[in-house]
């Protein structure tokens, strides 16, 4: 368990003020130019000695991600983009960085702009995050005035400018490729890779996209050390981690964890425990809905780490822990996730624009029971033609939900069949030996 | 993907913006390096929508495009790829009923047969015009779930009788405050506080400056590349 002394966000929930002067006081922008005077190269060391890995799903060291940037900045200038464009659902984290802890972020977009030698940083947040968006907008406005940003910022000699952009509601956006040709005016449509961003992104700049809470974790692991941060978690799945536990639990929070934190630990001590009690859950998805869900058992023992869930054939994606109690109808709540990724694919690439459709019908199927045995293995294997066969992950994420409730549920699915064969067709909340 | 079409044309109205509406795109359009003006294109149609009435018509459209001297096609494709540009009229006060699996899971279905019950079909808007809804895609509140946008702001933690106090308040023309509508404080959890108690985070001590930087390399070995060296 984290103590608080060790927590990153003191202001998660929003119980002190945004602005500069109490951020101030929680320790935001102290000592910033005091930590830049070492240089851009100093600065991504420390940021790969800490461990950090990418919070934004992909768990991508960002201090090495960091160093991929050109070393001289030639003509073309350089760029940071924080992909503010928070839409997996479960996750809800990054909104409350921005909301209650904006300057932490600001503060971060400086030092991780002057570490990959960029003069400018455009953050891009979701479209409907407007009240985040209008707090975000007065914070940059209160650093510009207190030349934290803008020219010389913080008395460093860096030249530093800071922008807040919108999307307007597409899940694809938080691609990062097609977070960029959102930002250059366009639909967002994914990019083919390569050129990365770090050669060719923004405007065809060299340029670096990373998570919000990436970015604003980097100053205070300058300021205590990057051995403090490394000191949380296990070897490879460092640090602190702003976990969102939602679904059928007691009260459903936020809350900044140590990474590798037992799963029922988190919930039980944070959230009140599961709805009737840990022997009522039936399955947990731990990382987002692009992760495959895992049944009790394996949530008996499961640490909250990329490496732990990856043996466990899931992931910690965002670490949006959404947990499902006995009452849970599993199928449907997967059909409904089939049915945002055939909302939210942008139609490019056929086996994920034809393919989300067509397993979202025919599990809508499958939640009346109105299915075959054998389409199951059918489903099971157009969900492994979409993985991997798209120009961006969101195939690959509209195919593990599904085949994580086939490897843990298909006796459900089989089921269902069998009882809308018997003529006893499924009905929504209410058990069969009830309906008898 | 979503398909998206326009709204019949012929009922739409000449458009044009209006001072602070052109005020606000230029001050978006200062953002970007001169040759990109471009991408302040879905800020200009949000507000285009916004001075709409909550809705992005073809003359509006077509005023963002001649704005920002961008093909019309261009502009199109944008407002029809974007979920967020409505291509319909809606309410005065527009719910968007997130009805994706987090908020599935407590309770979103009872909150949309309401909205149902009482404004009628999806993408349907009341009579006088004050109210419609739609079912929206993950909105990013989940531990707040279930939760509905209305017009600019999230209500969160809603119950069937909170969400029916909601209304009534908008019907009565009152402002509800946007927020959660059961007593926590925003994504905290309810009830006792299981984190941040500890009140020397808020003392200042934190403010004070650093007496030395970890990990601070050994005095100069060489120049090093920080174009920013200390004075």
């Amino acid at each position: 368990m984290l103590l608080d002394r060790d927590r990153i966000f003191t202001n998660l929930y929003g119980r002190h003020d945004f602005r500069l002067e109490a951020a101030k006081q929680r320790g935001a922008w102290n000592s910033t130019k005091e930590l830049m005077q070492f240089g851009p190269e100093w600065i991504c060391d420390q940021i790969k000695a800490s461990g950090l890995r990418g919070r934004g799903g992909a768990g991508f060291p960002t201090g090495l991600k960091w160093t991929f940037m050109p070393k001289v900045v030639k003509e073309r200038p350089h760029y940071l983009v924080v992909n503010a464009d928070e839409s997996e659902p479960g996750t809800c984290k990054d909104r409350d960085i921005m909301r209650h802890d904006p300057h932490l972020l600001i503060e971060g977009c400086l030092i991780a702009s002057f570490a990959m030698r960029a003069k400018a940083c455009y953050i891009y947040l979701r479209g409907e995050y407007i009240r985040e968006r209008e707090v975000l907008e007065e914070a940059i406005k209160e650093a510009y005035a207190a030349g934290l940003v803008g020219k010389n910022a913080c008395g460093s000699g860096w030249d530093f400018d800071i922008y807040c952009h919108h999307g307007a509601g597409a899940y694809i956006c938080g691609e990062e490729t097609a977070l960029l040709e959102s930002l250059e005016g366009k639909k967002g449509q994914p990019r083919l890779k390569p050129p990365f961003p770090a050669n060719a992104g923004l405007y065809g700049c060299p340029t670096t996209v990373n998570n919000v809470e990436s970015i604003a974790v980097a100053p205070t692991i300058l300021r205590r050390g990057a051995s403090w941060f490394a000191g949380f978690g296990r070897p490879n799945n460092t640090g602190t981690k702003v976990f969102c536990i939602s679904g059928h639990v007691e009260r459903p929070c936020n809350v900044e964890e140590e990474m590798s934190i037992p799963l029922k630990t988190l919930i039980e001590e944070h959230c009140g425990g599961v709805k009737g009690g840990w022997g009522n859950l039936k399955a947990v998805i731990p990382g987002g809905s692009s992760v495959p869900m895992i049944p009790r058992d394996i949530c008996d023992t499961v640490l909250m780490d990329f490496d732990a869930l990856r043996d466990v054939k899931s992931g910690l994606g965002t670490a949006a822990v959404i947990v499902m109690d006995k009452s849970t109808d599993v199928i449907r709540a997967v059909a409904r996730l089939a049915y945002f990724y055939k909302h939210e694919s942008c139609g490019q690439c056929t086996p994920c624009r034809e393919g989300t459709g067509w397993m979202w019908r025919v599990l809508e199927r499958m939640v009346k029971g109105e299915s075959e045995t054998a389409e199951i293995d059918t489903l099971l294997d157009v969900a492994s033609q979409v993985e991997g066969h798209t120009i961006c992950a969101l195939g690959d994420a509209a195919a593990w939900p599904i085949q994580g409730l086939i490897r843990h549920f298909r006796q459900e699915i089989e089921d269902r069949i069998v009882n809308y064969r018997q003529g006893r067709p499924h009905v929504q909340g209410v058990t069969l030996t009830a309906a008898e | 993907m979503s398909h998206r079409r326009f709204h019949d044309p012929e009922h739409h109205k000449p458009f044009s913006f209006t001072s602070a509406t052109e005020e606000q795109i230029a001050w978006w359009e200062r953002k970007y390096p001169t040759e990109r003006k471009w991408s302040a294109v879905i800020p200009a149609l949000w507000l285009a929508q916004k001075q709409n009435g909550g809705w992005l018509s073809e003359p509006a459209l077509r005023a963002v495009a001649d704005r920002l001297v961008m093909n019309y096609i261009r502009v199109y494709e944008i407002a029809t790829f974007y979920t967020m540009f409505n291509l319909e009229p809606v309410g005065k006060y527009h719910l968007q009923v997130c009805g994706t699996t987090p908020c599935m899971l407590r309770g979103a279905e009872k909150l949309k047969d309401f909205c149902e019950r009482k404004i009628g079909p999806k993408g349907h808007v009341s009579g006088g015009g004050t109210f419609s809804w739609v079912e929206v895609e993950c909105l990013g509140a989940c531990v707040n779930a279930p939760m509905i946008q209305i017009n600019d702001y999230f209500y969160e933690d809603l119950s069937v009788e909170a969400l029916e106090q909601l209304i009534e308040d908008f019907a009565a023309g009152k402002e509800p405050k946007p927020g959660t509508y059961v007593k926590r404080q925003t994504s905290a959890p309810e009830g006792r506080p299981t984190s941040l108690t500890d009140e020397s985070l808020y003392d200042g001590s934190k403010a004070q400056a650093l007496t030395s930087i970890p990990n601070a390399p050994k005095p100069a070995p060489e120049g090093g590349p920080a174009p920013a060296a200390k004075a």
